[in-house]
């Protein structure tokens, strides 16, 4: 695995650089520093990044969203996983010019004003982690689950997320809390399909 | 070493920022496995051309005795199109089989056989299924059979101002059976240790066509047309089985890694072939079951 200088990027500082007049680059152009427009949480966002800015680090240190975590860098882990037009997605291996008109989703989107997210809800009342950190991963993937299958089985669960890691519970309170999920959701007539 | 990115509004664009930056421009589309070398450091690339906008290189449609599939085309969206579903289940259950959902909805159809990685699970398949890609160029549009595409580890056919435009899927014949395994030995979303895509054309009893191909074992997916030569004109029984699958162990030519070493690839590769062809001789064929998890049948 690479060394270990590769897993910490340094920035700059900040750049929140925003560039309301400049909507969006012409097709064709070329430059290393690109502005980038796209939907977070909700809102619309223009930021200017590096070609070579992969999301989750735009994420955590141009905008301190730093719900989303980040282990391996290499998309196996899943602890950076991001919902990309309501699908997971490493945002390890997207590139920040590659949001231009997506649709992105982190932890930081799910739940309002201390009211969470029926997922969030029952991963906390079923114990679905421990030390936290695969935490907002697993429960954005399991959100995308129940968005497109909001019954699901079992094996199912399991298929969807492999390859989201957990070292502390052993899956099964997590396979059970997004069960609670789907249950919490039916009763509340159904997941949005938003996220 | 800055890094310019090229959004490229279409094909044309496209070809001509490949022009312009020769050797030093990669293509990027879904981007799980450019990202993945670019942060490994095994590329370097000065320029970056995202085809991922351009709308001509996306979508699905059906052609009457095929499906084609534009190459930025997410692997999702294959693996979930009805179409898809009702013509070629055999494709669904190999989509189904690469990593995870993660990399699933974010890779491409078209990057997945550009990359040229022989343990990719797709490429297998639609060599089993005898695809073709669309090429554009410079010198204007070619297609290309999925044999003639791959010409080593992670080189294709695939010229330098080149991209794919689109993936041609023929209907298997009614008469078809198909099958996809693959074998992982540590995790569900590992590559494979070894994977195996047949078809068996089966009339009456007797194999009227055959494909046989091998996934993560040589230097590109293979055919072994010997194995083929054998089924074709055979009924097809435990005896011509066995015989195919010594010659795919034969014609296979594994790497040993940390999946194993290359004594026990090929043990497994006649292991593998075995299975499938066994599948494919009791049963219709054509899964809409992914099959091939430890699956010990």
């Amino acid at each position: 695995m690479g060394c270990v200088q590769t897993y910490k990027r340094v920035h700059n500082g900040p750049r929140m650089t925003v560039h309301p007049n400049n909507r969006s680059a012409a097709p064709g152009s070329v430059s290393s520093r690109l502005d980038v427009h796209f939907e977070l949480n909700g809102s619309p966002v223009d930021l200017t990044v590096e070609a070579s800015d992969v999301v989750c680090d735009v994420l955590r240190d141009q905008l301190d969203l730093t719900g989303t975590k980040f282990g391996c860098r290499i998309g196996v882990c899943g602890l950076c996983t991001v919902l990309l037009d309501g699908m997971p997605a490493s945002s390890c291996l997207l590139l920040a010019p590659m949001l231009e008109g997506r649709r992105l989703t982190t932890i930081e989107g799910l739940g309002s004003d201390g009211r969470l997210d029926p997922v969030q809800a029952a991963f906390a009342e079923e114990q679905g982690f421990q030390c936290g950190i695969c935490t907002p991963g697993q429960i954005l993937a399991a959100r995308a689950l129940l968005a497109h299958e909001p019954d699901p089985d079992e094996p199912r669960i399991r298929d969807w997320m492999t390859g989201n890691l957990c070292r502390c519970t052993g899956y099964a309170s997590i396979v059970r809390s997004i069960r609670s999920a789907a249950n919490r959701l039916a009763e509340s007539g159904g997941p949005e399909r938003s996220a | 070493m800055s890094l310019d990115y090229i959004r490229a509004g279409t094909t044309e664009d496209a070809i001509a920022a490949l022009i312009r930056g020769g050797d030093d421009a990669k293509v990027v589309a879904g981007g799980t496995a450019l990202v993945l070398m670019l942060q490994e450091g095994f590329i370097a690339p000065r320029y970056l051309v995202d085809i991922g906008r351009i709308a001509a290189l996306g979508g699905i449609r059906d052609v009457g005795d095929a499906v084609i599939i534009g190459a930025t085309t997410t692997l999702w969206q294959v693996m979930t199109s009805p179409l898809v579903g009702r013509r070629l289940p055999v494709l669904v259950g190999a989509l189904g089989r690469v990593a995870t959902v993660r990399i699933r909805s974010v890779a491409t159809l078209g990057g997945n056989l550009a990359h040229g990685d022989p343990r990719l699970d797709p490429a297998a398949v639609l060599l089993a299924l005898d695809a073709s890609v669309r090429l554009a160029g410079p010198d204007g549009e070619r297609w290309l059979g999925l044999e003639e595409l791959f010409v080593d580890e992670l080189t294709t056919a695939i010229g330098p101002a080149e991209l794919v435009v689109e993936i041609r899927i023929p209907y298997p014949d009614p008469s078809s059976r198909l099958t996809y395994r693959k074998l992982v030995g540590q995790t569900m979303d590992d590559y494979g240790v070894v994977n195996v895509a047949a078809r068996l054309d089966v009339d009456d009893g007797r194999c009227r066509d055959a494909r046989l191909v091998l996934g993560a074992v040589a230097a590109t997916p293979i055919r072994v047309p010997a194995a083929e030569a054998v089924l074709r004109g055979a009924g097809i029984g435990p005896a011509v089985i066995a015989q195919a699958a010594e010659l795919a162990r034969e014609a296979a030519d594994p790497v040993g890694d940390l999946r194993g070493s290359a004594g026990y690839k090929c043990d497994m590769v006649v292991v593998e072939v075995r299975r499938a062809l066994t599948e494919l001789a009791s049963g219709p064929g054509g899964p809409a079951t992914p099959a091939g998890r430890w699956s010990d049948s």
